[in-house]
């Protein structure tokens, strides 16, 4: 505090004025200009600053939608139609939106695995770790509601699988379901209320989870490829050694990524829209038709790995509950590695081989997962996802024996490249 | 194998109206329609087709008139001869038939086309509109090689003539004989040579191209600007860094 009033006594002008009422200067010093991150970052350092940069496009370009957009049965489609044809822009924001959606998850992912790399999650970073979940969870849930508004029949009849999914649970299911759609099939009242939570709701609650996130961050510092604390070795001043103050370093460092990103974003939304139909499916450009099921009901592709597993686990005792509960599960896990993961070292750098091996299982049959959960469950998919499904929690419930097992390497006093 | 899906499925198969056409079990690949979203004349010719052939009973609700008199370079004057008196150019495209009738007379009503190329993809309705072949069995007298138990009349088959059904002897799993379709050939010739239906046909595939997103061809030639703006925005962004960092070590 008194480092901001000196600071404020400084600086002169509307900055000064500023200063002497809210701590503008010493904020920006403190998260951004000394804010000290380690300098060997690398590639996978990009999805943090990336997701933020999406959200920022989803806030934006969803404002735009929710002007011309009307949450009713009867006018949701059309008026998707009428942002595509006679807005202005109209199909730019649109497809900004709908793209946007799946690059958060492609970027989610990418910033998820980087963790487990690096070992991100470790102590500590657990609360960090947590905040991330949450943001995770939070996020799958605007996805789900935001596929739901144009009111195509892949909208529908995704809707009406998953909000089903909450009927299995036994005693409570079918008056939970009720209660979730407002309604007892998927209707008005079930688009108006998802309308309502997409926009406001979930957009606030992700929102102020980004905020703690960063502030937990911004706490207990940023990790690096190396998985050491840079604190240890600092100047006589106090800064560590192997530290950059994150402006103006990582500012145009992301902004190198964020450049490289919206080459690749701009490519899919004025050339691939529709990613051949894994960004916006083609049974959506059917309006919403209570009598008649798309084909074959696939979720958007960033929850197939999920739907796979629910499908794979097999009725038993009468009831579906058990893949409800394993999808359930398979997220929940998530939260606890901080504290299955038992390796002496955080980064892979310094792991033994079970724990790349694992890893690169884990990856495999989470994309393998993805692959089977787009496919009609026949053939094959169904013997492979049940497969991955157990690779898939072997990978966290093994966690604390494998990383034990594993023999480490040295690590070093001070970090080497990126 | 799971009981949210069973129930969708056994849902569906109790909702599905009378004339529905099930997808059959080994789908016959579409045809390449070779269609180009910036043929301009191409784009014309199928609108003239559609409305000769179409609109009588399809619908292209999102499609203003206006906007396609804009678009496709058509003169306002000549797309006015094809209005109803109380329609205007601001209007979508509506077809006169009344739904409720046509429900009653085809099994279904014939569905409105502003996304069916988004839906199926333009191949497939290339593919669909030579696709035709006789079958008695079928109330109109025809089948579809791409939508088994076509609803819809043989529109066109004053201009195609008529094709008949190719059959090949496929022993199934178990090893009794099966027939399957495999494809079409001509009967009788129509009014257009094979070659000319085929471009016929593919006019009316780019057309609802053309329907399904009116801004495709424009966003593809924006885009072009657009990634390579981000692209010189990436090097130079790339510059600035490699500035900023050559004292880092």
């Amino acid at each position: 505090m008194a480092a901001a009033h000196e600071s404020a006594g400084s600086s002169k002008g509307l900055i000064g004025w500023i200063d002497q009422r809210f701590p503008l200067t010493a904020l920006w010093r403190s998260q951004v200009s000394e804010y000290y991150a380690p300098k060997n970052f690398n590639f996978w350092y990009y999805f943090g600053s990336l997701a933020l940069l999406v959200l920022v496009n989803q806030v934006v370009t969803g404002i735009f939608l929710a002007m011309n957009y009307k949450p009713s049965s009867v006018e949701a489609f059309a008026s998707i139609e009428y942002i595509m044809r006679d807005v202005s822009w109209g199909w730019l924001i649109r497809y900004m939106h709908s793209t946007g959606a799946s690059a958060f998850f492609i970027v989610i992912y990418l910033h998820m695995f980087r963790a487990l790399l690096y070992g991100s999650h470790r102590k500590p970073r657990e609360l960090l770790w947590i905040f991330g979940c949450l943001l995770f969870l939070v996020l799958m849930a605007e996805g789900f509601m935001g596929y739901v508004l144009p009111w195509g029949n892949m909208s529908f009849w995704g809707a009406q699988v998953i909000t089903s999914l909450f009927g299995s649970i036994p005693v409570i299911g079918g008056g939970l379901v009720d209660w979730i759609r407002g309604d007892y099939v998927v209707a008005d009242a079930t688009l108006n209320r998802f309308f309502a939570l997409h926009v406001a709701a979930l957009p606030l609650a992700l929102i102020f989870l980004v905020i703690a996130h960063l502030m937990a961050l911004h706490e207990v510092g940023s990790n690096n490829p190396d998985g050491i604390d840079i604190h240890k070795h600092n100047d006589p001043q106090g800064r560590p050694l192997d530290g950059v103050p994150f402006h103006p370093y990582y500012t145009v460092k992301d902004l190198v990524g964020a450049m490289g990103f919206l080459v690749l974003f701009c490519g899919v939304i004025f050339f691939a829209p529709t990613f051949g139909g894994l960004f916006l499916e083609s049974p959506n450009f059917e309006p919403a038709n209570v009598l008649q099921t798309p084909p074959h009901i696939a979720p958007v592709w960033y929850f197939t790995p999920f739907y796979a597993m629910l499908r794979a686990v097999p009725s038993f005792a009468g009831t579906q509950v058990w893949g409800v509960l394993v999808m359930g599960a398979s997220i929940l896990v998530l939260f606890f590695v901080p504290w299955l993961d038992r390796s002496p070292v955080a980064s892979i750098r310094y792991r033994g081989p079970i724990y790349k091996i694992m890893l690169t299982i884990f990856v495999i049959s989470f994309t393998t997962l993805g692959l089977c959960g787009l496919k009609a469950p026949a053939g094959i998919f169904p013997t492979v996802a049940k497969v991955c499904t157990i690779l898939y929690f072997a990978f966290f419930l093994l966690m604390p024996w494998y990383t034990r097992l594993d023999r480490a390497k040295p690590v070093p006093e001070r970090v080497t490249g990126p | 194998m799971n009981g949210v899906l069973k129930r969708l499925l056994i849902i569906a198969a109790l909702a599905l109206p009378a004339g529905f056409a099930f997808a059959q079990e080994d789908e016959i690949a579409p045809l390449h329609s070779g269609t180009d979203i910036n043929d301009i004349e191409s784009l014309q010719r199928g609108a003239r087709n559609f409305m000769n052939y179409c609109s009588g009973c399809h619908s292209l609700t999102y499609v203003r008139y206006h906007r396609l008199a804009q678009d496709l370079k058509i003169p306002e004057s000549d797309l006015a001869n094809l209005m109803f008196t109380s329609t205007k150019m601001g209007d979508g495209i509506v077809s006169a038939m009344p739904a409720d009738a046509a429900a009653e007379w085809f099994g279904k009503t014939p569905p409105d086309l502003s996304l069916i190329a988004r839906e199926r993809g333009v191949d497939y309705l290339y593919s669909y509109l030579k696709g035709y072949y006789v079958d008695d069995t079928r109330p109109w007298g025809v089948n579809n090689l791409y939508l088994p138990s076509v609803a819809m009349p043989h529109a066109l088959a004053g201009l195609q003539g008529l094709q008949k059904p190719v059959y090949k002897n496929e022993p199934d799993a178990s090893g009794s004989a099966r027939m399957v379709l495999v494809g079409v050939e001509t009967l009788s010739p129509g009014a257009l040579s094979a070659q000319e239906y085929d471009v016929f046909v593919r006019d009316i595939a780019n057309f609802l191209d053309y329907c399904g997103e009116p801004i495709k061809a424009k966003r593809q030639s924006l885009g072009i600007f657009v990634t390579l703006f981000m692209l010189v925005g990436f090097v130079f962004a790339y510059l600035l860094k490699k500035e900023y960092w050559k004292d880092v070590h």
